[in-house]
This record gives C-alpha cells, sequence and structure tokens, in this order.
C-alpha cells in the first residue's frame, strides 16, 4: 500500500509476499515499483483504516466492556475483571487470536499490568500471544527494541545513532542528559511502557447502544452509595428499554475516577431480563471489584446486547404446577463463577464411559433422554484411570486380587465382563481397540469398576494392564 | 395408661418448644422415607424440608463419597424441582445419579474450585427457593456456616444436604464437630445381598443416623437406591418377626 509522507509517495504497509519480495515500509515508491514490476499498486485510505479500526473495537467489546483503538493499528483492551468470563487470561488471548484469524486478521495478542507493556509485548515478542504476570514488566521489557516505546521516529532514530538498541539499555543510563537532549516524552514514554505512569484512554462505545450516565456533583467512594446509584440507574435503564420492548442480556457499569481511570463491572444474563431487582442484584454483587480510589464522579450504565423481550403468558397454576423460575441464581452464579463452571451433563451415544457425557449450558432446552440404564454405573469415575496390579485368569475371569492406592484386596464377587469396543470411525488407533469391564466386590463390601485393555488373547486389542475406573456406591 | 399420658406430656412439651423457637406458624413439611422402621425414629415422620442434613461416608467412602452422593442422589430425586450440586472438583458420574432417579435435565452443576465458593453458592441456592433440592461437597463445615445455611434453609423451605467429604481418612474426625444440621447420616458400603448365581446383588448399606435434632439416633440396614431413589431395608432384617425388628431397633443409640 503506497501513500504520502510529507512530499513523497512511498511504502506505508504491505503483506508477508512483499516482505519476502525485498520491500520495506518507507521505501520510496519508485523503487518499489522497480524491484517488483508487478506489484499491486493500492493506495492508503487513513480514515478507512480508522473507521475500521472502530468497527473492531465495538466487536471486541464482547470481551470486556473497555475498549479502545489505540492507533494506528491496534486494539487496547481493559481485561480486569473480565478474563475469568472467558476461561482465564491466555484461554482468553488465544481465543481472541482466533477468531481474529478465522475472519482473516493476523492478530498478536498480550496480557500486561499497564497498556504501555502490553503495546510493546503484542508488537515485539515472538509468541502471537504473551501474558506477562504482574509486577514483571520490566524484566519482560529489558529485550524489547526501541520502537515499542510508541516513540515518534526522529527520537528513535536519534537514540540509535547514539548507540541505544534496547528498553533495557536506555533503563540503566542516567535519565537527565536523555531527557535534556530528547525532552520528555522519551521518559514519559518509558514510564507508560514499564506501567509506572498511569495512562488513561477513553472506551469506544456505539451511538445506537441504550445508555443511562449519572453525574455526581461530589465524587461518591462508600460501597452503600454506589449500591444506591447503581439501583437509579437500573431502574432509568430498565425504562428506557421497555420503551423499545428490550431485555438486557450484558450490562457495563462504567465508574469514572476523578482521577480519570475507569472502573467496571460486567454482568451477562443467560435470557433477556427487565427486571429492576434482578439487574442490580446483578450488578451490586460485584460492587467489592470496583476501586473507588478519591472518588468517582462520573457512572454510565449500557446495555451493550440487548434482545426483544416479549410478554408471556403464564400458564394456569390449575392446570399443573409452575415450574420455578431459576434463571436468576443460575446468572448470580455465572457472573461470579464464569459461566463454564455452570452446567448439566447430558448423554452422548458413546459406549466409553467417558465419552458417554457432555457438559451443556444450564438452560438448554431438557429433551428428556436419559442413558441406558441396564447396566450399574460407579457413582465416581476417576479421571483418567488408575493402574491396578492383579492376578487374573484370562481371558474370561475377573481378578482374585488387585492392589489399588497401596491396599491389596481379595475379590469376593464378581459381575462381568461387559465388553466395550473402540470407537473406530472417531479414532484409527481403536480400530481393534477392546476394553472388558467388571464390578467387583471387595471382602470389606467395597465395590468398584474395573477393566482390562484388551481382550485377554489377542494382544492387538490392548495392553492387557488393569485399571480401576470408578467406585460404586 | 401411664405410656399414653407420658407421650402425652411429650407432645404438649415438644410443640412448647417449638413455639419458643419461633417457627412453629410454619407447619414442618417432611420427605419420609417410606420405611416405617426409619421414618418412625425421624421426628415427624421423615426428613425435615426447609433445613440442612449432613452426609458422609465410612472407611474409605469418607474420601470418595460415593455411597454418600447416591444417598443424597436419592433424596433429592424424591423431591419436586431441579437440584443445584455443587462441588469442588468434579468426580460424579451422571448416569449413575440417573439410576437412582435423577435423570440429567434435573441437575445443575456448579464447579466451584474452593471450599469458599461452595458455601456461598449452597447458601445461594438455598437462599433462592425455587429449587427442590441443594447438595455440596464439603471437607469442612464450620459453625457459622451451617447455621447460615440452615437459617437459608429455613426462611425458603428447600432441602440442603451437605456431603462431607475429606482428602485423607484421618480428617474425617472433623465430623464429631458440632454443626448447626438437623441431622447428621452416615453411609457405608456392606456386602451386596447374596445371589443365588456368581455375580454382585443389590448393594446394601449401613445407614447410620448418628444425630438428629429432636430424636434419637439409630442404624439400619438397607439396600441401595433404586430408580426412583427410594431405599429398601434388607431383606433379612424386614422378614423378622416383630418382636425382635423393635428390640433391634432400640438397642441401638
Amino acid at each position: 500500500m503506497f501513500g504520502r509522507q510529507g512530499r513523497r509517495r512511498e511504502v506505508l504497509a504491505l503483506d508477508a509476499a512483499a516482505h519476502h519480495a525485498g520491500l520495506r515500509i518507507g521505501m520510496p515508491a519508485s523503487k518499489a515499483q522497480v524491484l517488483v514490476p508487478d506489484l499491486v499498486n493500492l493506495e492508503l485510505d487513513p480514515a478507512e483504516d480508522m473507521a475500521a479500526l472502530d468497527r473492531l473495537a465495538l466487536w471486541a467489546l464482547r470481551y470486556a466492556p473497555i475498549v479502545a483503538a489505540d492507533l494506528p493499528d491496534g486494539l487496547i483492551i481493559d481485561t480486569s475483571g473480565a478474563d475469568h468470563l472467558h476461561g482465564g487470561e491466555a484461554a482468553m488471548l488465544t481465543g481472541l487470536v482466533d477468531r481474529m484469524e478465522a475472519s482473516g486478521i493476523a492478530a498478536r495478542a498480550a496480557v500486561a499490568d499497564a497498556w504501555g507493556t502490553a503495546h510493546a509485548a503484542a508488537r515485539c515478542l515472538a509468541r502471537p500471544t504473551a501474558v506477562i504476570p504482574p509486577g514483571q514488566a520490566a524484566a519482560a521489557m529489558r529485550d524489547l527494541p526501541l520502537r515499542a516505546l510508541r516513540l515518534p521516529s526522529a527520537i528513535v532514530d536519534g537514540l540509535h545513532v547514539l548507540g541505544f538498541e534496547r528498553i533495557g539499555d536506555i533503563e540503566d543510563t542516567p535519565k537527565a542528559p536523555l531527557t535534556h537532549r530528547f525532552g520528555p516524552e522519551l521518559m514519559r514514554r518509558l514510564d507508560q511502557a514499564l506501567g509506572r505512569a498511569a495512562e488513561p484512554f477513553e472506551p469506544v462505545r456505539s451511538p445506537e447502544l441504550i445508555e443511562v450516565r449519572r453525574a455526581f456533583g461530589e465524587p461518591i467512594g462508600a460501597a452503600e452509595t454506589i449500591a444506591r446509584y447503581t439501583g437509579k440507574l437500573v431502574h432509568q435503564l430498565c425504562a428506557a428499554l421497555e420503551q423499545q420492548g428490550l431485555g438486557a442480556r450484558r450490562l457495563d457499569l462504567l465508574c469514572h475516577r476523578v482521577d480519570n481511570r475507569v472502573e467496571a463491572i460486567r454482568v451477562g444474563t443467560a435470557a433477556p431480563v427487565r427486571e429492576v431487582r434482578r439487574l442490580t442484584r446483578l450488578l451490586t454483587d460485584r460492587i467489592e471489584t470496583v476501586d473507588p480510589g478519591f472518588g468517582i464522579e462520573l457512572m454510565t450504565l449500557t446495555a451493550t446486547l440487548a434482545e426483544p423481550l416479549h410478554d408471556r403468558q403464564t400458564m394456569s397454576s390449575l392446570v399443573e404446577p409452575l415450574e420455578p423460575d431459576i434463571s436468576d441464581l443460575i446468572d448470580v452464579i455465572a457472573n461470579r463463577l464464569g459461566s463454564s463452571r455452570l452446567y448439566r451433563f447430558a448423554p452422548v451415544e458413546s459406549d466409553v464411559p467417558e465419552r458417554s457425557v457432555k457438559r451443556v449450558a444450564p438452560t438448554a432446552p431438557d429433551d428428556g433422554a436419559s442413558w441406558p440404564g441396564e447396566w450399574p454405573r460407579p457413582s465416581r469415575l476417576l479421571s483418567p484411570p488408575e493402574p491396578i496390579d492383579t492376578m487374573a485368569l484370562l481371558p474370561d475371569n475377573p481378578p482374585v486380587w488387585f492392589t489399588w492406592r497401596g491396599i491389596r484386596r481379595r475379590v469376593a464377587r464378581a459381575d462381568g465382563p461387559e465388553r466395550i469396543f473402540g470407537e473406530w470411525w472417531l479414532h484409527q488407533a481403536e480400530t481393534q481397540s477392546v476394553r472388558d469391564y467388571f464390578r467387583v466386590e471387595d471382602e470389606g463390601g467395597e465395590r468398584f469398576w474395573i477393566y482390562r485393555a484388551g481382550d485377554g488373547e489377542d494382544p492387538a486389542t490392548g495392553s492387557h494392564k488393569w485399571f480401576l475406573h470408578g467406585i460404586f456406591a | 395408661m401411664a405410656m399414653s399420658s407420658n407421650s402425652f406430656a411429650l407432645s404438649e412439651l415438644r410443640e412448647r418448644v417449638a413455639r419458643l423457637e419461633g417457627n412453629s406458624a410454619r407447619r414442618r413439611e417432611v420427605l419420609p422415607f417410606g420405611i416405617p422402621e426409619i421414618d418412625r425414629v425421624l421426628p415427624g415422620g421423615g426428613l425435615a424440608l426447609g433445613a440442612l442434613h449432613e452426609v458422609a461416608g465410612g472407611a474409605n467412602g469418607a474420601v470418595d463419597g460415593a455411597a454418600a452422593a447416591l444417598w443424597a442422589a436419592g433424596v433429592a430425586a424424591r423431591t419436586r424441582g431441579r437440584i443445584l450440586w455443587c462441588v469442588t472438583r468434579q468426580d460424579l458420574f451422571a448416569p449413575s445419579l440417573a439410576q437412582a432417579g435423577l435423570p440429567p435435565g434435573r441437575v445443575i452443576y456448579v464447579e466451584a474450585g474452593d471450599e469458599a465458593a461452595v458455601l456461598a453458592c449452597f447458601e445461594e441456592g438455598l437462599r433462592h427457593g425455587g429449587l427442590g433440592a441443594v447438595v455440596a461437597e464439603l471437607a469442612r463445615l464450620p459453625m457459622t456456616s451451617s447455621r447460615r445455611l440452615q437459617l437459608a434453609a429455613e426462611a425458603s423451605g428447600t432441602l440442603g444436604i451437605a456431603i462431607r467429604r475429606w482428602r485423607r481418612q484421618t480428617e474425617a474426625t472433623d465430623f464429631g464437630q458440632p454443626t448447626a444440621a438437623v441431622s447428621r447420616w452416615r453411609v457405608s458400603a456392606l456386602s451386596s445381598r447374596p445371589l443365588p448365581v456368581p455375580g454382585v446383588g443389590r448393594p446394601r448399606w449401613r445407614l447410620e443416623l448418628l444425630r438428629v435434632r429432636a430424636g434419637e439416633s439409630a442404624d439400619f440396614e438397607v439396600e441401595s437406591c433404586d430408580a426412583k431413589g427410594r431405599l429398601a431395608l434388607s431383606a433379612d432384617l424386614a422378614d423378622r418377626s416383630p418382636a425382635t425388628k423393635t428390640r433391634s431397633l432400640g438397642a441401638v443409640g
């Protein structure tokens, strides 16, 4: 991509193939065209780029409530308090990069204490995703090049002339002469990159979202006060939602502090909700995560995800007793622990025990399916199965005794074998594999579920080792 | 004659105590086991709804909690409504609970990660009131926490079952510590009912009622949950003549 930089046309952006052909950013346009005769020549449109970045920022609101475009080529997301909803920081980053890649964007991501640290780590570390643990910013940044500092190119070039290559080099040099020569910008950026200086940013907001706000003449700080005004905001928001016939699926409460930082609470619901009491409960449940600092001067409450909510007629309780609604309980627990921690089990058509259950969302429709009930199943399943020492007559007999966790047990009674074949349509390696399950009871009356890998005759069907897989009641 | 006047005085005394406790306005509902021998020793004729109950396994069951979980599943299966099951780490096998009468559509699991979060979810579930029963697997149950849980259960009328389960068998001595739970049970595996052919018959448990508020402790030999979550009295105990039966039940305590 070409564009004007000052008075000359030069290369401003290129893809991997162009980089391979020897083109570089900052190269004059005429030189690039000589190097690669059949160059695809596109004009760079900065305004369109910014608009696209803003759209991407709105999309990234799915991850956390505070998102902004990090011009010219990045996004900055404040994930504090939001990562546990996506399975932790590392899982969230991988998911983010994968989703971007699926839509054709080669993305790199990093999580760190400060904007500057994350900015540098995402652009200059070799890994596509990086998590910098709290307090380790300085160590992680030492070896990164100076261009990671978001400095004007004139300062970076000047530092290169003086022999500074990496951030660690500046860190080890007395600060006063450098400031004297390059101005305060250098040290400000360095402090921001190492997380020593605060750096507020203005979160992106979509104009069509339903939003209510409240400014305070005197900053507020007490948890009870925040809770009271949260209740008032929810009241206003529900009125606004009702006008449009919508229910909230996700709410963001942003608390702007007097020192220009933004604290956020995000709550989600499993189904659209417009009840004041329920939404207030969800928000106030998480107030302890807000650090009011010197006080909060502005609170905004936004329904970042809203869906149509229609009135439903409830069934008459004369016909059959009403199933109590527990979706509010599900929402409270899901917002506290993360929605992946709350689930139901559903049957899967598989004979392999560990594959016969899957986790589904607690609000998923119940089709009444269950497992076939003719064979007893243990109430506790060990994952993975634990190897045991046994003495058994091959091929069909249960063991005479077995040793599990250092205790030797004589088998008093046994049932079996129940033969389970490998699922050859899923895995090539399971074409011949077999497990023979036995239900055994020791002399003390404890019952276990043990199996032998293999059919006891043909070594191709399994290793003929014994495992304990479950404990019966 | 003396017997009946004695029991009349007792019931009057019980009423007065209930009035002093302050919840006499609401009739205490119970969930009977359907076995007269067990229901007879429980005040009100069954497991009190709107109360906290504790259960643990005996011997190795204190660590794996297999029988205790199935006992709790059988009790929960006989309540109405959804069940919330809170664990620290998931190792339940849902097909087994389905065989005890809890179809997968009725149970919602919470994998809370640590004990404090399990307690919080337990209380949240009991307070809600729309659930049939709330089951939680806990190692420690301090007096204060159990009091909170008991009050939450009383207010909403939901049945709460705390399955006590420890990492080591030596830690099971914690089960002797007092809590605010209304009853305390211990379930240990016994050898199964003998069959005329080789094989494992219907599992049997020793069900010990260690403590119950306003009642006496007792122990029973029962056969494990059937497909509806019901227990059955062990065959050789059930077929005994009436005289021996009462004597054997009266003797334990």
